[in-house]
């Protein structure tokens, strides 16, 4: 038996595999989910060698720990770490060579919060509705890695990337989100659209993958009844009852009742993945393209 | 109808009633199939029907503004029958807010033929409108931690059926043991938005 496959010795705080997600069965009430760090989850695929679309590992603040059973390539980005391999240190964003039996360590982030770990061949767990990604919302793929798991991997086609180093963006010290306002701006008093987009807010440290929640000043509203559920779009900054803005992030909810003020753009939010609870936000309202 | 702009490629149609929301996006589904509305999701709720993933939707916003909304779409589907045994705990208060008998409850409800209106809140969780406004109810005070699999519910206008545990707050007339998602299963999700459903009553097990 080719035994392609990586065992899981220290799972993490909270690791998951992702890919780009499973866009499209949105009107089943199915999320997209996917990797919160697109461009990260795609850099560590090209290193290795992979096909945009295989499946990589994305680890929360303290990474994780593998024994791969055959040889493979790896390489680890996004949030910056420590990287070992059977305790001497390797290569951050950039290919390694891991030996069958080896162990490699991702270690805790010393900045930003998720970690990319992408493996030659990808990690080839049961797809659902064309997706490996596990999301958290609704429980569909495969769980989150647990210790002593055993993940298949798949066959790797081309060389890996001839790179020493990739450049990546650092990690966000403040998060400055583009947004466009609206589809219910309408809802909340013109002080809190201003105040929305006027005062800085922190992350929360209750944020995770279904968003991003902030800490600061309360929007309030003129409408106070209920809004009829209607569809969300991945960065909509939905406004619960709290007055706090939530952007929406991959594993969001589908549908939802309380007013969108505004949409963040495709382009800001994978910096939202490694923004750390209490990252200073701002929300600055930009014309419609 | 009124459109509003979501960020820089997505479109919210908002229209009067659910009734119009489900004609719209039988529509707008149409026009898709046809090859006419390049979109990535069609999305209905209980007013709107979200378009996402748009070239250029202040044109397609300037287009529909100007068109009608369709008449009630054509009822060509075939209708799923789910077998049901109407012993949910809720029964008795249903009765109770509908002001008829725990049997009455359960057979105006198999006596009414369902559309689902859209799904949300979990893959497979279909809004199911047909019951008249009369028959409108609240959601429990308070939600339960865990609602089983199969559990048919009654919340506002809604009829819905939980495909897996979860918590929730609907008021549980009934189960059935229809399996409303199976990711295995093509296609995964029983009910999808426009199917027609019948609770058909079966014998206690």
């Amino acid at each position: 038996m080719t035994d392609r496959a990586l065992a899981v010795v220290r799972a993490g705080a909270l690791t998951t595999v992702q890919d780009r997600g499973r866009p499209g069965h949105a009107h089943l009430g199915v999320p997209r989910s996917g990797a919160l760090d697109g461009p990260a989850a795609a850099l560590v695929n090209r290193l290795v060698g992979n096909r945009p679309e295989a499946a990589v590992l994305e680890t929360t603040l303290n990474g994780c720990t593998l024994r791969p059973r055959s040889e493979v390539t790896v390489a680890v980005a996004g949030a910056p770490c420590p990287v070992t391999l059977d305790g001497r240190p390797v290569a951050w964003g950039a290919p390694v060579r891991v030996p069958a039996g080896s162990l490699l360590d991702v270690g805790t982030a010393v900045s930003g919060v998720r970690g990319y770990v992408g493996v030659s061949g990808g990690l080839a767990v049961e797809a659902v509705l064309g997706s490996r990604s596990t999301d958290l919302l609704s429980g569909l793929g495969p769980p989150p890695l647990t210790d002593g798991a055993v993940l298949p991997l798949g066959t790797p086609g081309r060389p890996h990337a001839r790179v020493d180093v990739a450049p990546q963006p650092a990690p966000p010290a403040e998060l400055v989100l583009r947004v466009t306002l609206g589809p219910r701006d309408d809802w909340f008093t013109p002080d809190a659209v201003r105040a929305f987009t006027a005062r800085t807010y922190r992350v929360s440290s209750a944020s995770n993958r279904i968003g991003l929640r902030t800490e600061g000043p309360a929007l309030e509203r003129t409408l106070t009844g209920e809004l009829p559920s209607e569809g969300m779009v991945l960065g909509a900054v939905q406004v619960p009852p709290d007055g706090r803005p939530l952007v929406f992030l991959a594993d969001h909810p589908t549908t939802g009742g309380y007013p969108v003020i505004a949409v963040v753009h495709a382009a800001d939010l994978p910096a939202t993945a490694q923004a750390v609870p209490g990252t200073p936000v701002r929300f600055v309202a930009v014309r419609r393209r | 109808m009124r459109t509003l702009l979501v960020g820089d490629d997505a479109l919210l149609v908002e229209v009067a009633s659910g009734e119009e929301a489900q004609a719209l996006h039988a529509e707008l589904v149409r026009r898709r199939a046809e090859g006419s509305l390049p979109v990535r999701e069609i999305v209905p709720a209980a007013r709107t029907v979200l378009l996402d993933g748009l070239d250029d939707p202040a044109r397609l916003a300037s287009e529909l503004s100007a068109a009608e909304v369709p008449p009630a779409p054509p009822r060509a589907r075939d209708v799923i029958e789910l077998p049901v045994r109407y012993d949910g705990p809720d029964l008795a208060d249903v009765a109770a807010l509908w002001g008829v008998a725990e049997q009455e409850v359960a057979r105006i409800h198999a006596a009414t033929e369902f559309t689902v209106a859209f799904c949300g809140f979990a893959p497979g969780f279909g809004y199911l409108t047909g019951l008249p406004t009369r028959y409108d109810i609240p959601r429990r005070a308070t939600p339960r931690t865990a609602v089983p699999a199969g559990s048919v519910g009654l919340a506002g206008p809604y009829t819905g059926v939980y495909p897996r545990s979860s918590p929730g707050g609907w008021q549980l007339i009934g189960t059935t043991d229809a399996v409303l998602w199976d990711h295995t299963r093509v296609p995964a999700a029983l009910l999808s938005p426009g199917t027609r459903v019948r609770f058909v009553p079966v014998g206690r097990s």
